[in-house]
């Protein structure tokens, strides 16, 4: 039913009483009073331009989502019927997708609270990355161990530590490993251990 | 030509209001016995179309903090806490203190036909409520600007751009779903009635409404009306073979006070502990009989006007 | 499951539809047991008193599903002689060294075929490794590295033996009665023995019984041996490896299953290879040969080839074999570097910096207010959230600064808030819990500065190499050689300047090994070589990419296929859904019956088939006998399904890998009401603890007053309407107003008891604080009948903090830090608690309040009683059992 029947659509007939009646709508409460938005409406899920092909981003299950994009927006997410996982279905926390990723709320901007400051302040995105970057190295210049009290080769810094990734992607994870890995960072851990 | 039963009785709705080809009608079979109260059909609902929030406030009525139906709640998941049977006198184990009041709906329900034993002990009730689609809604019956109309699905929807707020409607609906929208400020259809479509734009492109299709347990069913009254007969049958006689269906029925509605519910006890009206009947039905009085009204004060001419008549 | 998981539940309700008996086992009454057949209501932490007891009714009753036991089980094997149970010393197991809290699991060993037999260097452990595994979580070598044992310990088939495992379990669960599970866990025994006939009679050939958990479960000082308790329970009904059966851990993260595999953890690397250690791993082969254990049966043998490919996925070109393939670069461990211990470095001053990456601990991890003291006390902390959380503002707005321990103008943190991209803004891999990969296409672009974490890492590597460039200094040289080369896509502005989006499909095809002289990607692990032709990131991820093909982006429709969907995404390892699926089929390699046939073999191709991939070697016939000598892979038998495990067999029996104890025993949470009926020990006595002023816990049920001070149980857990700490849904408005306030969950006899109105406000109180939120009065709580009294349990959801749509106080301020010794995870699902009507004190009376909890509670100063709590004569006895020669060194000491 990707067109509506004719019959359906609002009549043409001018007045509203001789549409009530040369449609058999006599009491006028169906098609004889529809509007012409009525007649046009059109699902925002038909109207897309794009349907990407995601997966829900809250508990482990792995819920198959639908993300339906219009003009660089996300204008729906709902459940991927062919999925085998869920089969169309989302909890109401998958249900509440949409609203997540295109909420007022979200930080689109660096915010930085400097040592001692009572405010946030706004930051440029490079000059914030640059400034993580100088203190990555000062804490590991910092606190570099060649060799731990055992005199045993350690060749780490105990001044970095990271907590996160449960909600990442394995590619994301893998980087942040081999990067932290490479800096001589261990204290790298995960909601898996919470 | 006004139907046999185009205001009471039993009546496909969609081609009583013009569709001459109208697709079977749809609607919504609500099986209670399987929700879990997860509450998507609420979120889908409101993600789909656009309905803002409704209020932040906890109600202490168990899980439900979004009280009931209304223009900023199209579904509503009631939660009711139901004691099971009292302990066996040869069970001492709890100590008995006395009940403290914890705020659940006490209306009235009546009396339970299952004997005590034959109940679990303890019941957590979960129904999602929506808008019934009446085949005899009285919503639309007395919408005086067209907003309100029947859809060749059978279903009972508002046009945003026709509504002026007038209100009758909200009156009318024998269940106090539609209502009119009061905020936040700033939403375009603040003022407008406001209630389920199911999903009208998403039924013209052969989608299943958003609550349907998120429901994760398939509680909230979408199919012909026809074919949905089948498959919950015989979902009661079942359940009352596995020994749940207080399943019972609400709604189904084409001879209720309303026509049957369009969403129709399998429940496990009285309506009224859902907080559904045991009897709803379209406030519209005595329509008929109104104008006809009306009409005899009319003609009898036409028959005096008469015959004070002829009595004129020397 | 209805609660956190709704969806997975449909599966649930199906299976009820076609006459699956449900059974819910939860202390209180939840989403889940409205729709069960029966709701078992169970003491917080007595989970394996309960196990304990279906244990013990299925042996006593001679119950379990015998064929499969005596064939794919440990259970034949024979135990040495010098093995002790907890029940015969006072719930010790042999070999426990009181000084340092951990066994020596000599004795616990198999026993050996003759005296000349050696059953290989893994069973040679004291206890001064296991205090070391304890603090590197390492016992387990992280759930995928099976049992070290010998791969040929003698049997008895008949089970007859006095020391083989069947009977050292029926020893052992022999006290887990029904009278004693009615006293533990308050569960009566109706009720429990309901239970134990529904799980035998819906075992065996023609039915499986599926134990399905949430991580709660791990979230105890016990947490591993509940799981095991489970796991042999399901190894004894024969349902373990079988279709309907399975142990399904419901875990709560979208890719927290990924981010173990790879792992973003302190003590592995991924696939589950170990971090190396300062002590154990100074060499290359030292490394490998502690992940392949030579002489052991399994795929572990070919662990050489998985960390070379790991090493060489790393350093590319600079890694040769003449180097090692700079192995020399790894950092290396030296002991217990988890997060907790890592928060109280931070309170200590010993940390200064901190990345959180869309993690929120000041509500989400236990003991919030030593995490946000911690916060407090750091140089910088990076934070990479979608919204303004709580673990970003702890400068401004947290409960230490309405206490006054936190005085912004004093709080040294410098904060950094990146934006992050959502899950819709970036393409990658999420892992879900039954090991499926899937791929998300990015559909729109991050708003504003949002970038995602490969974006971040990506560039802040970049930026550290060009800072270092031209660097003659040896620690340099990891970074500097680091193979960091990726494709960049996006935004054609931002690629050009030089900020591009690196290509997560390469690095996918990365992870997934490759031939470095041709890229052509690597089919499976089985092709991953160890001398420097192949590199691969992860070894059980290998075949993700193969073909050249995006394996996790399938998408054939359900419809399209068979039940099983092996075509929709890619699950490790080599698309197998089902682990240890060869168990489906009999010895003979023949189903089990028609209504459980899932993999078989079959005769006439010469190769297993079925729904699955088999988890087995295609064409090793059940027939196959290992020759005499072989390791490694030959010497997995054709009746071998488990073929990760060092014998390849299922292990009712654990002699190797866990700190505390080769079988599950109740003990006690560490914060609980009662003694523990059981044994003198009260609790796991190998569990690791922080002691200190900072970290009280509530005094145990010996000291004098406690039950006064704190006498109910408290527990913690999700709502549906929210996620976690709330990060993802307390900002989200169709959340938040679902469940918009903090409450706390109590029983009508307890709110009589404490006069406690429903919906009126009330507070919780521990020795760590005080948290407030209104009170829910209902029947779904119900106080239970423990060792003949009552105790009244109280429950509250952990979502709130003070940000977002909707605030309230955090119930895991509750908790304090206490672990399980395995794997270094909290016990944060039981405490001990008292409520009070009415809000909590607000500023510096908040600390005095609780102060004076802890003060007539006796835990004012961190002076808790004592762990060990046996029997002097079982901790002599217990000791006994030690290897002679046992020297643990000074830095193997517990830490505390």
């Amino acid at each position: 039913m990707t067109e509506t029947p004719a019959r359906t659509k609002r009549s043409l007939l001018p007045w509203p009483v001789l549409r009530q009646l040369a449609d058999g709508d006599v009491l006028g409460r169906g098609r004889s009073v529809r509007s012409k938005r009525t007649d046009e409406i059109e699902p925002r899920t038909a109207t897309a331009d794009r349907v990407a092909k995601s997966v829900c981003p809250y508990c482990a299950v792995g819920c198959a989502q639908k993300i339906f994009v219009k003009d660089e927006k996300v204008v729906q997410i709902e459940g991927d019927p062919e999925s085998p996982v869920n089969r169309g279905r989302l909890c109401p926390k998958g249900s509440a997708s949409k609203n997540l990723v295109t909420s007022p709320l979200r930080q689109t901007a660096v915010k930085y609270r400097r040592p001692f400051g009572t405010e946030w302040e706004e930051l440029d995105l490079h000059t914030a990355m640059e400034m993580v970057a100088d203190r990555v190295l000062r804490a590991r210049r910092d606190s570099w161990q060649d060799l731990d009290e055992h005199g045993r080769k350690v060749r780490r810094t105990m001044g970095i530590a990271s907590l996160g990734g449960a909600t990442l992607d394995n590619e994301e994870n893998y980087l942040i490993k081999k990067l932290f890995t490479a800096m001589g960072a261990i204290q790298i851990e995960n909601q898996a251990r919470i | 030509m006004i139907g046999r039963n185009s205001l009471f009785g039993p009546l496909d709705p969609a081609p009583d209001a013009g569709y001459a080809d109208a697709p079977p009608r749809k609607g919504f079979f609500t099986d209670t016995s399987v929700c879990i109260g997860c509450k998507a059909c609420e979120v889908a609902c409101k993600e789909w179309n656009d309905v803002p929030e409704n209020l932040f406030q906890m109600l202490g009525t168990s899980y439900d903090n979004s009280h009931s139906l209304n223009a900023n709640q199209w579904r509503h998941v009631a939660f009711i806490e139901r004691p099971g049977r009292a302990p066996a006198p040869d069970q001492p184990a709890v100590p008995t203190t006395p009940p403290v009041d914890i705020g659940m709906p006490t209306v009235g329900a009546p009396p339970s036909d299952v004997p005590d034993e034959a109940k679990p002990d303890f019941q957590w009730l979960m129904s999602s409520d929506v808008c019934k689609h009446c085949t005899h809604a009285a919503c639309l019956d007395v919408c005086p600007t067209g907003s309100l109309f029947r859809s060749e699905f059978g279903t009972v929807v508002v046009q945003d751009d026709i509504c002026n707020g007038c209100g009758y409607c909200v009156a009318a609906c024998p269940y106090g779903v539609i209502d009119r929208r009061k905020g936040p400020d700033g939403d375009p259809r603040v003022g407008i009635a406001q209630k389920c479509t199911l999903c009208y734009d998403r039924l013209t492109d052969n989608q299943r409404p958003a609550c349907a299709q998120a429901c994760p347990t398939e509680s909230i069913q979408f199919g012909d009306v026809e074919e949905l009254r089948e498959r919950a007969s015989a979902r009661v049958a079942t359940l009352h073979e596995q020994g749940v006689m207080d399943a019972r269906l609400y709604g189904n029925d084409p001879e209720d006070g309303v026509g049957g509605t369009g969403a129709f519910f399998l429940l496990l006890d009285e309506p009224e502990v859902y907080g559904l009206p045991p009897d709803p009947v379209v406030t519209t039905k005595d329509l008929p009989r109104m104008y006809q009085r009306a009409a005899m009204a009319a003609a009898a004060m036409l028959a005096g006007a008469a015959v004070s001419f002829v009595r004129r008549k020397p | 499951m209805a609660e956190a998981h709704p969806v997975g539940f449909q599966w649930v309700v199906e299976a009820k539809k076609r006459g699956a008996r449900i059974i819910h086992v939860d202390p209180r009454f939840t989403r889940t047991s409205a729709l069960a057949h029966q709701h078992v209501p169970i003491r917080v932490g007595s989970d394996i008193a309960f196990l304990g007891g279906i244990i013990n009714y299925v042996l006593q009753n001679e119950l379990d599903f015998r064929e499969y036991v005596v064939n794919y089980t440990n259970a034949a094997n024979i135990v040495s002689e010098d093995f002790q149970d907890a029940d015969d010393l006072d719930g010790l197991f042999s070999g426990f060294d009181t000084e340092t809290r951990t066994y020596d699991p000599t004795s616990w060993q198999f026993a050996q075929e003759d005296d000349q037999g050696d059953l290989g260097p893994a069973q040679a452990d004291d206890a001064g490794d296991s205090a070391e595994q304890r603090n590197t979580a390492s016992g387990l070598q992280n759930e995928a590295h099976g049992m070290q044992v010998g791969s040929r310990p003698p049997r008895d088939e008949t089970l007859q033996h006095p020391r083989c495992v069947y009977q050292v379990l029926k020893r052992h669960y022999a006290r887990y009665t029904p009278e004693v599970v009615e006293q533990v866990c308050g569960v009566s025994q109706e009720d429990f023995l309901e239970v134990c006939r529904a799980w035998t009679e819906n075992s065996g050939r023609e039915r499986t019984t599926a134990l399905v958990y949430s991580v709660g479960w791990t979230q105890h000082s016990v947490g591993v041996q509940y799981i095991r308790a489970g796991a042999i329970l399901q190894l004894l009904t024969g349902n373990v490896g079988r279709p309907g059966g399975g142990i399904m851990a419901l875990r709560g993260h979208a890719s927290i299953q990924g981010s173990t595999d790879i792992p973003t953890l302190f003590n592995i690397l991924p696939g589950y290879l170990p971090m190396p250690n300062a002590e154990k791993h100074q060499t290359l082969t030292e490394w490998i040969d502690a992940v392949r254990n030579p002489g052991s049966k399994g795929f572990w043998a070919n662990a050489g080839a998985y960390g070379i490919n790991l090493l060489k996925a790393y350093w590319g070109d600079a890694a040769t074999p003449d180097n090692d393939f700079c192995f020399d670069y790894m950092p290396r461990i030296t002991g217990d570097h988890g997060t907790y211990r890592t928060v109280l470095d931070m309170i200590d001053g010993k940390v200064k910096g901190y990345f959180l990456l869309g993690q929120n601990p000041a509500v989400g991890s236990a003991h919030g207010r030593a995490q946000r003291l911690g916060m407090a006390n750091l140089d910088w902390v990076v934070v990479r959230d979608l919204f303004e959380i709580e673990s970003a503002t702890f400068w401004k707005d947290s409960p230490e600064v309405a206490t006054g321990e936190i005085v912004p103008e004093e709080c040294r943190t410098e904060v950094f808030l990146f934006p992050a991209a959502s899950h819709v803004e970036k393409e990658g891999t999420f892992t879900q819990t039954q090991r499926m990969l899937q791929w998300r296409e990015k559909a729109v672009e991050p708003p504003g500065d949002a970038r995602s974490e490969l974006w971040f890492f990506y560039h802040l590597g970049r930026m550290l190499r060009e800072r270092l460039a031209g660097s003659e200094d040896e620690r340099d040289r990891p970074l500097l050689d680091l193979a960091w080369d990726y494709p960049m896509h996006g935004d054609p502005e931002q690629v050009s300047s030089g900020w591009g989006e690196p290509s997560a499909e390469a690095v996918l095809k990365e992870i997934n090994g490759y031939e470095v002289a041709t890229g052509r990607p690597l089919s499976g692990f089985l092709e991953m070589k160890d001398d420097g032709s192949t590199l691969g990131g992860c070894w059980i991820y290998s075949g993700v990419y193969a073909d050249g093909v995006n394996q996790a982006a399938r998408r054939k429709s359900r419809h399209d296929q068979s039940f099983v969907a092996s075509e929709w995404g890619w699950a490790w390892p080599m698309n197998r859904r089902i682990l240890y699926n060869r168990a489906s089929a009999d010895p003979e390699g023949r189903p089990w019956s028609e209504r459980k046939a899932y993999v078989w073999w079959d005769e006439d191709k010469q190769e297993w088939t079925g729904d699955d991939v088999p988890d087995f070697e295609k064409t090793k016939p059940p027939s196959y006998r290992a020759p005499e000598g072989s390791d490694g892979v030959a010497a997995i038998e054709g009746v071998d399904p488990f073929i990760m495990q060092g014998d390849g067999k299922g292990a009712l029996y654990a002699p190797q890998g866990l700190i505390d104890g080769p079988l599950p025993t109740h003990y006690e949470p560490v914060e609980s009401p009662f003694r523990n009926l059981l044994h003198g020990q009260q609790a796991n006595p190998t569990r690791k603890e922080y002691r200190r002023a900072d970290n009280p816990m509530n005094p145990d049920p010996r000291s004098p007053g406690a039950a006064e001070v704190f006498p109910f149980v408290f527990t913690t857990s999700r709502l549906t309407e929210h996620h976690t700490a709330g990060g993802m849904s307390r900002y989200v408005e169709h959340l938040a107003e679902l469940q918009p306030e903090m409450f706390v969950e109590v029983s009508p006899e307890l709110a009589a008891e404490r006069g406690l109105e429903h919906m009126g406000w009330c507070h919780v109180i521990t020795a760590r604080s005080a948290i407030e939120g209104r009170v829910l009065v209902t029947e779904r709580l119900r106080p239970l009948r423990v060792e003949g009294r009552t105790v009244h349990q109280v429950w509250m959801p952990y979502h709130w903090g003070q940000g977002g749509l909707v605030a309230g106080d955090s119930a895991n301020d509750l908790f304090g830090i206490s672990l399980d010794p395995n794997v270094l995870i909290q016990e944060s699902k039981v405490g001990t608690c008292d409520v009070r009507p009415g809000r909590r004190p607000t500023g510096p009376a908040l600390r005095e309040y609780v102060e004076g909890y802890a003060r007539r509670a006796g835990v004012l100063d961190g002076s808790e009683g004592p762990v060990v709590t046996a029997s002097a004569a079982a901790q002599r006895e217990s000791a006994a059992a030690q290897d002679g020669d046992d020297q643990h060194a000074p830095h193997q000491r517990e830490d505390q």
